[in-house]
């Protein structure tokens, strides 16, 4: 197993209220590895510590083998995706230019942007019409989909996932999950999903972490923590979602 | 309008502004209506001579036309003796011609041979009555029982008024204290007999009133003279020195009655005296459409020039303070600050640094726009979603991108309300600049005050009420469209 995300002994503190303590997580390459836990419990705050955003107090995070940068952070954030619950588009830019703004910045070619631009959308089985639609003008599902492309935009072999699918009602969202895995397999990407859904994590993920209270509860392949809780916190969590 | 023309044109204008001929008198005069017929006198006469003169009249007071021949922004204009000695030398008593020549002296000013009338409080009566009673002098007041005297409130009040006066002269009440705005209708209707007036105001010969003569001695002496620098040429002086004592009170009270009552305008009048004179002087007839554009276009440069710089300043300041939020509470306080200064006192505080003209309006103006369009630049930025703000973050864009992509466009439709509530703002300020010889629209309006002239004070007014309008409109709707297309309207059909 070759790893994707290494973070060992991470600390994180916000004035007062330690948020993070001592985690340790270790989530291989061209996988998806989820992060579950109840609201609060460091999720984001783990993401951030990932692309660089925010730094840790102590502790290291390793992306591919290689260090999170302390600063000049873009280029190293631009190298992964990200995307967030609702999306969060850009309300003032119509489809295309929220997907390939990265792009443009990034100084690729026109041409090299519209070909990537067109087959993220067809990836994402979006309709053209998006393309010079201001968000608004779309539904959840779409622009949940476009965030997604904004967030494959650049080729990132890392993608981090806030709770992406989970401001999209059921139906959308279990279209958007196959898309999801097709895409994945398609682009070979490892992500970083957090999620408080177990549901959500035994369809995508190969991997689960279950944090609870800034700690690891338990981690492992998603099959083996899901039959074989470790403590009780994760058996009473897997019980109240899967049964 | 793109941006870069707009700039570029702003300062193009404060360039051709600031190139104003060097060679020419430049004459003052106050913001009352016998101090701009004896400017217009002072430059007929020069100009009938061979000068160049420009006429910056109407300055807000005493003390702005004094900082303004001080500073070298006018080179002369007239000034009466008790101003002179009280308000500005601060002489004790009343002090003599020579005596406030030589206080002049040291200040390189010269007051030249005085114009002949002495402009000071006096007693008035109607004629018929001064006939009835043998009304003559103040003395004579005594004399007769139950005049109804009564007095404005200033002059009940002031010192040198009625305290002093009926000491000097034994006179006993009662009296009464009236609005000197409405003491001449009083005792034209025979509701009032005895008021104070000033012994040169045109009223005095439309109601038929008599001033009785202050034989003790008792007013300070008001005399006009022009107040000149002393670096004025000498040929300049040797022209003005002509007036000498040409004008009694009676020719100033027939010549402002005719300005007040009989809608002559000034430069008639000045050209009427100069040709009883003898010397032939032109009088340009009113270019009224001419006046209105002239001074429409110099409103839009006073207020286009300080928007424009407004602008760029507050913006520029709003986006340090986005970048340093420490900064913000103390700038938006300072501004705040500025806000709170009356515009005509702000006007006045930038005389010794700027002198007067076009330069202190712009500076003045520029500092009311800032508020607005800080405070709201600010308070747009900061209301950016901060998920909007983590996103553009997590994908990668740099702290200037971020500003330039998203939180600056999502901003722009309040930004644009603040510079509208800048430009509305601006544009009603600039009547002020007037003032302080900086024209525009203002003039009309200053000259019509003075004037009670509704039509003049129209023919600022409208225009700057229509120019305050457009820029309501045009800054509205461009407030709208950028709401459309930043996503901030709710009321909005999807877009293309």
């Amino acid at each position: 197993m070759t790893v994707g995300v290494e973070i060992e002994h991470v600390q994180k503190r916000f004035a007062d209220k330690l948020v993070l303590d001592d985690v340790s997580i270790i989530a291989p390459e061209g996988q998806t590895t989820a992060i579950v836990g109840a609201s609060g419990c460091g999720k984001t705050t783990l993401l951030r510590l990932v692309n660089g955003v925010l730094q840790p107090d102590a502790g290291t995070v390793r992306v591919f083998g290689e260090c999170v940068p302390q600063e000049n952070v873009e280029l190293f954030c631009r190298r992964i995706g990200y995307a967030v619950q609702g999306a969060a588009l850009f309300p003032h830019m119509t489809g295309r230019q929220n997907v390939t703004l990265i792009a443009k910045l990034q100084g690729w070619s026109e041409q090299d942007i519209e070909s990537r631009f067109i087959s993220l959308l067809r990836e994402m089985d979006l309709p053209l019409d998006v393309a010079d639609r201001l968000p608004r003008a779309l539904s959840g599902g779409q622009q949940q989909r476009l965030g997604l492309c904004r967030a494959l935009m650049l080729k990132p072999k890392l993608l981090l996932l806030d709770e992406p699918f989970s401001a999209v009602d059921p139906i959308t969202r279990v279209e958007i999950y196959d898309r999801f895995l097709e895409v994945q397999s398609l682009e070979g990407v490892t992500s970083l999903l957090v999620t408080h859904d177990l549901r959500e994590a035994r369809r995508l993920a190969q991997y689960l972490v279950i944090l609870r209270g800034g700690s690891v509860a338990q981690q492992g392949k998603t099959a083996e923590v899901l039959d074989e809780p470790a403590n009780d916190y994760v058996r009473s969590l897997v019980a109240s979602q899967l049964q | 309008m793109n941006a870069r023309i707009f700039v570029g044109l702003c300062f193009s204008l404060l360039w051709m502004s600031s190139v104003w001929a060097d060679s020419q008198v430049r004459i003052g005069s106050k913001n009352f209506n016998e101090s701009y017929l004896l400017s217009e006198i002072a430059a007929q006469l020069l100009e009938a001579n061979g000068y160049e003169v420009e006429r910056k009249f109407g300055l807000g007071g005493t003390l702005i036309c004094y900082a303004a021949l001080r500073k070298g922004e006018i080179d002369l204009y007239i000034e009466y003796t008790g101003t002179l000695g009280q308000a500005i030398l601060n002489l004790p008593g009343k002090p003599h011609f020579e005596q406030l020549n030589a206080a002049l002296s040291p200040l390189a000013l010269q007051l030249l041979p005085p114009l002949g009338f002495n402009n000071t409080y006096a007693v008035a009566v109607r004629e018929q009555d001064a006939q009835r009673f043998g009304l003559d002098t103040i003395e004579d007041l005594a004399r007769v029982q139950g005049l109804r005297m009564v007095f404005s409130h200033e002059f009940l009040e002031r010192q040198d008024g009625w305290p002093g006066l009926s000491a000097t002269y034994g006179l006993a009440g009662p009296v009464r204290g009236i609005e000197h705005g409405l003491a001449y209708q009083a005792i034209s209707d025979g509701a009032i007999d005895v008021t104070d007036v000033y012994s040169t105001d045109g009223e005095l010969i439309r109601y038929d009133l008599r001033v009785l003569q202050d034989v003790r001695d008792y007013f300070p002496t008001y005399i006009a003279a022009p107040l000149v620098r002393e670096d004025l040429p000498l040929g300049v002086t040797e022209v003005l020195a002509q007036l000498e004592g040409r004008i009694d009170e009676a020719l100033m009270q027939k010549m402002n009655a005719q300005v007040v009552f009989f809608g002559a305008s000034f430069a008639q009048v000045a050209a009427e005296f100069l040709t009883d004179f003898g010397i032939a002087s032109e009088v340009k007839p009113p270019a009224v459409a001419a006046d209105i554009v002239k001074n429409t276009l110099r409103h839009l440069q006073l207020t286009g020039i300080s928007l424009g710089l407004a602008i760029l300043v507050g913006l520029g300041m709003s986006l340090l303070v986005y970048t340093y939020s420490r900064l913000s509470q103390a700038l938006i306080y300072f501004c705040g600050l500025l806000q709170t200064i009356p515009s005509i006192a702000l006007l006045a505080l930038m005389i010794p640094v700027f002198g007067i003209g076009i330069t202190p309006a712009i500076v003045a103006l520029f500092l009311y726009s800032l508020l607005p369009i800080l405070r709201n630049a600010i308070t747009a930025l900061r209301g950016v979603d901060p998920t909007l703000i983590q996103v553009s973050q997590a994908l990668g864009l740099t702290q200037a991108e971020r500003l330039r992509f998203v939180l600056v466009p999502l901003s722009l439709p309040a930004i644009f309300a603040g510079i509208k509530t800048a430009a509305v703002i601006s544009i009603g300020t600039a009547t002020l600049a007037a003032f302080i010889g900086a024209g525009g629209l203002g003039d009309p309006i200053v000259v019509g005050l003075s004037l009670n002239n509704t039509q003049l004070i129209l023919q600022g007014a409208i225009p700057a009420a229509a120019l305050a309008l457009c820029a309501e409109l045009f800054f509205g709707h461009l407030e709208r469209r950028l709401g459309r297309i930043s996503g901030q309207s709710s009321a909005d059909p999807i877009a293309k």
